[in-house]
């Protein structure tokens, strides 16, 4: 055994003795990923620790990755030796001093506003709706550990799988395991991981490299983000592993420029890793060497295509080129390279301590394993649930997700980001499954899931991401650079009450061409979430053209803003918020809105106390 | 070569592996419409016009980067693929103007032909377009990004073949269009208008300005022809409309691929300049006065058969052409030894390459570029010494760029941090003239590190001893105190070139313009040969010629010393073959040369010349002696295209028809014999020189009666062992490489491949000299001279292009940001460059592309003439004067003592 590896083995058995001692001194966790942060967790931090000092109180600050509830951010959790782990929800500098008064200092938590107790990392609080249809394999550590401690990810048995690989098998074995895992890509298009392995092995040349896309950039998708802050270690170790198996000595993490914190917690990750003989030259002293440089991208949502992402990694401009040659052929300067996303990586270490078998076990008959979604939208519990596949979509949105935000009518879920598509009610019990995604027009994606209730115009939403791609079209295909502008000119059309129903069929069609035609993954998707809605919410279309209605209420052409006389208080708020002064009446009247004036920006229905502004159909009143 | 079957709509296809589906199809005669396409460039897939249908992939392919594969299914005209190549279609022309009736492409536009094919309308999806304003600020061609289809064509044309990268897409979705750099304009861009883009955009998106409104496609004809500039020999196509070239493009040449730079691309409107010479000229009381053809060549044998008879054939000289075709040349020769017994006979090849010939003749026997231009893309290492590349052999340039992309490695020898410079893995920033120790101590280092080929030295040459010894004072500490180079760098390049598996040289001119001319160019045969690198493809020892056909007139014994073919005057057997064949007594005394005949003059000694297409007044060195030397004569005739500042000078101006106007063959600088075509007849009067000439020696008595060029050419071919198989009927397309010695030879791509022309390859050990002038007190800076992009020599032809001229009006002087402040000059101000031949004044170009002892000057430009201030001072064997180095100062211009 080398010195290295006798050296890493003997820390390992240090550091999870300590990991398994009973603490000894309060803990206190705060939830750091971007989603605490973004709610408030570096000044609840700070009101942390000066209360503590006030208090002369001692305790272990652990900051930690996302657990999950990003709804319930910041979370705070407070644990004694002997006691179990209590969770604080919403929690915010004021509310510190009192959870520090009562909770560490006379040790009585604030009931009103735990959310729960800590269990395990498998099911971090039985009996939480939020939890219970759960699998947490990629996220297990997010939460738990400190992402900044590479011996927090040891002791949770991190490494364990590289030092196994390294140790006992040959590359061939390595992808032989990945192949039985049955694990697919995350990225989206769910292709064989193990296979794609095999592939850049058997690929003819010396240099190979290893890529792992986190580009991230699907609206309403924070998956991978949470895994970098949370656990960017399983992702270096899932991709030394991929390395060793294709024979790669370097390999390079493309990560979007937007996440500087997990930009941050990889360097720190990959310099620790470094450190301890896992990445460089000579890794744990068996011979083999491999390491790992960010390349951090400039804003295109199309690099996250992965030609052109590689592409961007040599320094031009990120554009997407016809495959064949796939990148496991000719990826990095001609050189057979592995491209797979975060989420995929980070099933990687598992899938090599437990086998694959075990993977295997888990989900459909062709898509193994589980899948990290990011709960957004209409959803009541918006956050990061990872739940086993074939589970339905009714239940990750009812179950897991809590049902629908303030009680509302579901109408619609968007599943797959700009390239998925939207599925209505009926389609509920559709399970999680790549191949049965695909058979409803809609995809798998990346794990994007946008629920949507009845006051959404399913045109507005059509256009919306149409919108997002036509501006993300790289420009370099006809079909995706001028085909999503004419889409969305002819959506724009509809919404305005200008359609007709040829323009919708020449919609179709064109959406058609473009999904058949177009160079890439971006512009072959893009007419998704058009075509799931024509073919699921024809009729709203039809309203659109035939009625001249938006039946949601929503597409500002076709709607009035008026005021109900009976329910107004003449408050004069809402007059006060107009930016065009279309709003006028005496205090304590009726006001009323002169609708030649009213630019439909809707601020005054959101200034309203009294539910006294209504939308009615254009022209109505 | 593997094979794979597969089926196109039903039809069973057998290609070749690697093959696209496009290229499978097209072979198998089924045509697939595309728009990005093109055969030069690199395949992207991006129109997706060329979309099929393969059975088991689920969305439409596009055929052009697809590879075949065994068995596949291809539909390539589905109903499926139809409505996709429709809407592809209809998305274009729903953004683009439909300006058909004036647009310049129309009939030659991709877009209207498959819009007719199609069926299709622009009205399909009214919305958007696009509205940029014209970009029309530069003087070759205008950009109209409306009219864009956004195929990528002239991006990859820019960076992957011409290795410009001056453009590449901008911004996104519908707003992508092609750009420069922070969308500067092309003349603030690395853009140097070669103009490829423009061969390859399929719209008229880009469209030359001379060209404009001219005439379309099916109202012109192609005429095949060879670029009269440099020495690169690019094959162009003239297009004639009623009997005038309206416009040019490139032809699939060997030389230049469908590639041209901007002087063959936008240079060729001096054909109808209105200073074109249309009637002969003869000098009546100091003005000159139209005449007569037949008054003006008998005037013209009259006189020089006079001076003949009064003061013997050697009172006369001849200046030959590198402009004008083999055959003319051949005649000039001809005329010069037979008609009138002198070989006085010379060309401006000895302001050029003079050492070349004679300094590679000595090492191997034969002094021309040994290796074709195409080699050089596939080449490990190239070394490229004393050549402005990229400037004055641009299209070289460009498969220099293409093998550092290729994983080349680029060693630039340069005075000047030129262009090609840049791309250099090394640049020796090199004293001008301080060759020889920089080659001397590479070979030092070569053999110091064990690095030379033994094998090959001891196969393959003899007086490696010689060479040994001498190299071993030039330790590169000591060549550092001669070349201002580290002597580390010089270290790194020996050991790259000599590592090389094919390394090849490249030189010109900043070699050979030296005192020590043949010394530096045998220098460079040493290192080529102590590497092993010549015999063999992609290697060799390779001087860039100057101009179109000075390898041509060289091969036809336009030179004092020998016949066609390199055959000595002074041996009797040769001049045995020739007395029979021309019937007459031949001068066996080797001749003058260029700058030797101008002495002669000025001396008295030579009283009549004959000037065909050369313009000393600018080329030569010292011009204010040229001058007088010219002006000292009885009798000067001057037959050109233009009146040229040397015409000025002539007692008769005869006009001449240029390359277009008249048949002819030119031999570009790889020694390859091309043909040219009369595209249109000469202006006015206008005769092609080969006829002049005949009538001239026919007034002076003696019979020259050819039908046509090609009757010359086959006599050169019985007189001319190299030249031996070549004919007209051989010429047609890519022509032919000498040695071709007889009609069943194909042709010879490099030279030296098991044996040298001499036997064994010859090591002259060369000692390190200064060149004649060095700085002094008086004279404290070095001044070089040489090229630039958009000019021609002495800018008879590329002064009178109209866009050439536009863009570069007038010469410069480079000085060095701390020799210029030091001086006290700025950027731009008017300054005296003197030296002790004269002054000059000019502007200043405050750069750092010159090291601070050195100034240059371009010597285009005859109102501030660099050869004024050039020293006339010769190399001892190759007679070549030192137009690269000289010593010189600069004032501020009213402020310099000097008058």
């Amino acid at each position: 055994m080398s010195a290295q590896l006798h050296a890493f083995l003997e820390r390992r058995e240090k550091v999870k003795e300590k990991a398994n001692a009973p603490i000894t001194q309060p803990q206190v966790f705060v939830g750091m990923g971007t989603c605490g942060i973004a709610a408030g967790a570096q000044d609840v931090l700070k009101a942390l620790r000066e209360e503590m000092d006030k208090h002369n109180l001692r305790a272990t600050i652990k900051k930690v990755g996302c657990i999950g509830m990003c709804e319930q951010e910041v979370l705070v959790d407070v644990q004694f030796p002997g006691s179990p782990r209590v969770t604080y929800g919403n929690v915010t500098p004021k509310k510190v001093s009192r959870i520090v008064e009562s909770h560490l200092k006379e040790h009585v938590p604030v009931q009103e506003w735990v959310v729960g107790e800590v269990a395990t990392p498998d099911d971090p609080y039985p009996g939480n709706p939020f939890y219970t249809k759960q699998k947490r394999i990629v996220l297990r550590k997010c939460g738990f550990i400190d992402p900044e401690s590479i011996d927090e990810y040891i002791a949770m048995d991190g490494y364990s799988g590289l030092v196994s690989v390294l140790t006992r098998m040959t590359p061939e074995e390595v992808i032989e395991e990945v192949k039985k895992s049955g694990l697919r890509g995350r990225g989206g298009a769910g292709f064989n991981t193990g296979l794609k392995w095999e592939f850049a092995r058997k690929a003819p040349g010396d240099t190979k490299y290893m890529v792992c896309n986190a580009d991230e950039g699907d609206p309403g998708a924070f998956m991978d983000r949470s895994v970098l802050e949370g656990d960017p270690h399983a992702v270096i170790e899932g991709m030394i592993i991929g390395a060793y198996a294709v024979g790669a000595r370097s390999g390079y993490l493309y990560v979007r420029a937007e996440y500087p914190l997990a930009i941050k917690r990889l360097k720190k990750a990959i310099a620790d890793a470094r450190e301890m003989a896992l990445l460089g030259e000579n890794i744990l002293g068996t011979g083999f060497s491999f390491d790992l440089k960010i390349k951090e991208g400039a804003g295109a949502f199309v690099c996250g295509e992965e030609t052109a992402l590689l592409a961007s990694i040599m320094g031009q401009r990120g554009m997407p080129r016809p495959r064949p040659p796939f990148p496991a052929q000719k990826g990095l300067w001609d050189c057979p390279t592995v491209i797979n996303n975060v989420e995929t990586y980070a099933n990687i270490p598992g899938i090599l301590v437990l086998g694959g078998d075990w993977f295997a076990s888990m989900g459909t008959e062709k898509s193994k394993g589980t899948k990290v979604f990011a709960l957004t939208g209409k959803v009541a519990n918006t956050g990061l649930a990872e739940v086993p596949m074939g589970i339905t979509l009714r239940e990750i949105i009812f179950d897991v997700g809590g049902g629908i935000q303030g009680g509302r009518q579901f109408k619609a879920v968007q599943i797959g980001g700009p390239s998925g598509g939207c599925l209505p009610e009926s389609l509920l019990d559709t399970p999680i499954d790549y191949d049965q995604l695909n058979r409803t027009g809609a995809i798998m994606g990346s794990g994007g899931l946008v629920v949507l209730d009845d006051r959404t115009c399913m045109v507005d939403v059509a256009k919306f991401f149409l919108k997002f791609t036509q501006s993300e079209s790289c420009g370099k295909c006809t079909p995706c650079r001028e085909g999503t502008l004419r889409m969305l000119e002819m959506l724009e059309n509809i919404s305005q009450g200008k359609g007709t129903e040829d323009d919708l069929l020449k919609l179709e069609r064109l959406a058609e061409t473009v999904k058949d035609a177009s160079l890439c993954g971006l512009g072959q998707t893009a007419p998704n979430p058009v075509l799931t809605t024509i073919r699921y919410f024809r009729h709203e279309y039809l309203a659109h053209i035939k009625d001249k209605t938006c039946p949601a209420g929503a597409c500002k052409h076709l709607i009035t803003f008026y005021i109900d006389a009976e329910a107004c208080t003449g408050c004069t708020v809402c007059a006060k918020s107009c930016p065009v002064a279309a709003i006028t009446g005496e205090r304590k009247k009726p006001h009323v809105i002169d609708p030649a004036l009213c630019i439909k920006c809707g601020a005054c229905e959101e200034s309203c106390k009294f539910g006294a502004v209504l939308r009615g159909k254009e022209g109505a009143v | 070569m593997t094979t794979v079957n597969l089926w196109i709509d039903g039809k069973n296809v057998t290609a070749r592996q690697g093959m696209t589906v496009m290229e499978a199809a097209e072979e198998a005669g089924i045509r697939i419409p595309h728009l990005c396409y093109h055969p030069l460039l690199e395949k992207t897939g991006a129109c997706r016009l060329c979309v099929v249908e393969i059975e088991g992939a689920r969305a439409l392919q596009s055929s052009c980067t697809v590879p075949v594969a065994e068995g596949m299914r291809v539909h390539t005209m589905t109903q499926r693929v139809i409505n996709a190549r429709k809407t592809v279609l209809e998305l274009l022309l729903a953004n683009h103007p439909t300006e058909c009736l004036t647009c310049e492409k129309a009939g030659d536009c991709a877009l209207q032909d498959y819009a007719y094919e199609y069926n299709v309308r622009s009205d399909v999806y009214p919305g958007k377009k696009k509205e940029y304003p014209l970009e029309d600020n530069n003087p070759f061609f205008t950009r109209d990004h409306n009219k864009c289809i956004v195929c990528g064509r002239c991006i990859r044309m820019c960076a992957d073949i011409q290795g410009q990268y001056a453009i590449d897409y901008a911004y996104r979705g519908f707003s992508t269009r092609v750009l420069t750099a922070y969308d500067e304009s092309l003349v603030d861009s690395p853009c140097v208008f070669c103009g490829n883009c423009i061969s390859v955009c399929p719209v008229g998106a880009l469209t030359p300005k001379w060209e404009r409104g001219k005439g379309r496609k099916w109202q012109y004809e192609k005429v095949r022809s060879v670029c009269p500039y440099c020495g690169v020999g690019c094959q162009i196509y003239l297009h004639v409309k009623d009997s005038k070239v309206i416009g040019v493009s490139a032809a699939d040449g060997p030389a230049n691929r469908g590639l041209l730079c901007v002087k063959g691309r936008f240079g060729q409107d001096f054909l109808e300049h209105p200073d074109r010479l249309t009637k002969p000229l003869i000098r009546v009381d100091g003005r000159f006065v139209e005449a007569e053809w037949e008054e003006a060549l008998s005037l013209v044998a009259e006189k020089l058969s006079a001076i003949r008879d009064k003061y013997g054939p050697d009172a006369l000289g001849f200046l030959s052409s590198a402009k004008v075709t083999n055959e003319e040349n051949y005649l000039m020769q001809k005329l010069a030894r037979a008609v009138f017994g002198t070989n006085n006979v010379d060309h401006c090849a000895r302001l050029c390459h003079a050492s070349s010939v004679a300094g590679l003749a000595a090492s191997f026997g034969s002094g021309a570029m040994t290796n074709s231009i195409e080699e050089i893309e596939n080449a490990d290492v190239i070394f490229v010494i004393g050549s402005n590349t990229k400037e004055a052999h641009p299209v070289i340039g460009t498969y220099i760029t293409r093998a550092i992309s290729k994983g080349a490695r680029l060693i630039v020898a340069d005075p000047r941090k030129t262009d090609l410079a840049a791309c250099a893995d090394v640049h020796l920033q090199h004293l001008p003239g301080s060759d020889v120790a920089l080659l001397n101590a590479m070979m030092h280092v070569i053999l110091r590190d064990r690095l030379h080929n033994e094998d090959f030295i001891r196969n393959r040459t003899e007086g490696f001893t010689e060479l040994k010894e001498m190299l071993e004072e030039y330790s590169p500490e000591v060549a550092e105190g001669i070349t201002g180079v580290p002597a580390d760098k010089m270290e790194i390049a020996a050991r790259i070139f000599a590592t090389a598996k094919k390394g090849t040289i490249l030189y010109s001119m900043g070699i050979t313009q030296h005192t020590t001319g043949t010394d530096n160019v045998m220098s460079i045969a040493n290192l080529a040969m102590l590497t092993g690198h010549i015999g063999r493809e992609s290697t060799g020892v390779n001087p860039l010629r100057g101009q179109n056909n000075v390898q041509g007139a060289c091969d036809m014994g336009a030179l004092p010393n020998v016949f066609p073919g390199y055959q000595r005057v002074d041996d009797p057997t040769a001049r045995g073959k020739f007395e029979k064949a021309w019937g007459r007594a031949l001068p066996d005394k080797v001749g003058l040369t260029v700058v030797e005949m101008m002495n002669a003059a000025r001396a008295g000694q030579i009283r009549g010349m004959f000037i065909m297409g050369e313009n000393p007044m600018v080329s030569d060195p010292d011009i204010s002696h040229v001058k007088e030397s010219l002006e000292q004569l009885e009798f000067l005739v001057v037959l050109d295209i233009f009146p040229t500042e040397t015409a000025q000078l002539a007692h008769v101006v005869l006009p001449a028809a240029a390359y277009a106007e008249k048949e002819g063959t030119f031999t570009n600088t790889e020694r390859r014999v091309q043909r040219i075509y009369r595209a249109v007849p000469p202006p006015g009067q206008a005769r092609p020189d080969w006829l002049v000439l005949c009538q001239i020696a026919k007034a002076a008595g003696y019979e020259m009666d050819y039908d046509s060029p090609a009757d010359i050419l086959a006599e050169v071919a019985t007189l001319t062992p190299s030249y031996g198989g070549i004919s007209y009927e051989r010429l047609d397309g890519e022509g032919l490489q000498w040695p071709c010695p007889d009609p069943g030879h194909p042709g010879t791509r490099y030279l030296h491949k098991d044996k040298f022309t001499r036997g064994l390859g010859r090591f002259y050990p060369v000692a390190f000299k200064e060149p004649a002038e060095w700085p002094d007190k008086d004279y404290p800076l070095i001044l070089s001279t040489g090229r630039v992009l958009y000019h021609y020599h002495t800018g008879s032809m590329s002064r009178r292009a109209r866009a050439l001229d536009e863009l570069v009006p007038g010469g410069y002087v480079e000085i060095h940001p701390k020799t210029a402040e030091a001086l006290g000059i700025a950027d731009g101000q008017m300054v005296r460059v003197e030296t002790r031949r004269g002054w000059v004044d000019t502007k200043a170009r405050v750069t750092d592309t010159v090291s601070q002892r050195v100034i240059f000057m371009p010597f285009h430009f005859a109102e501030a003439a660099a050869n004024v201030l050039t020293n006339p001072a010769l190399d001892p064997v190759a007679k070549i004067p030192e137009l690269k180095v000289c010593a010189a100062r600069v004032t501020l211009a009213g402020k310099g003592d000097a008058q």
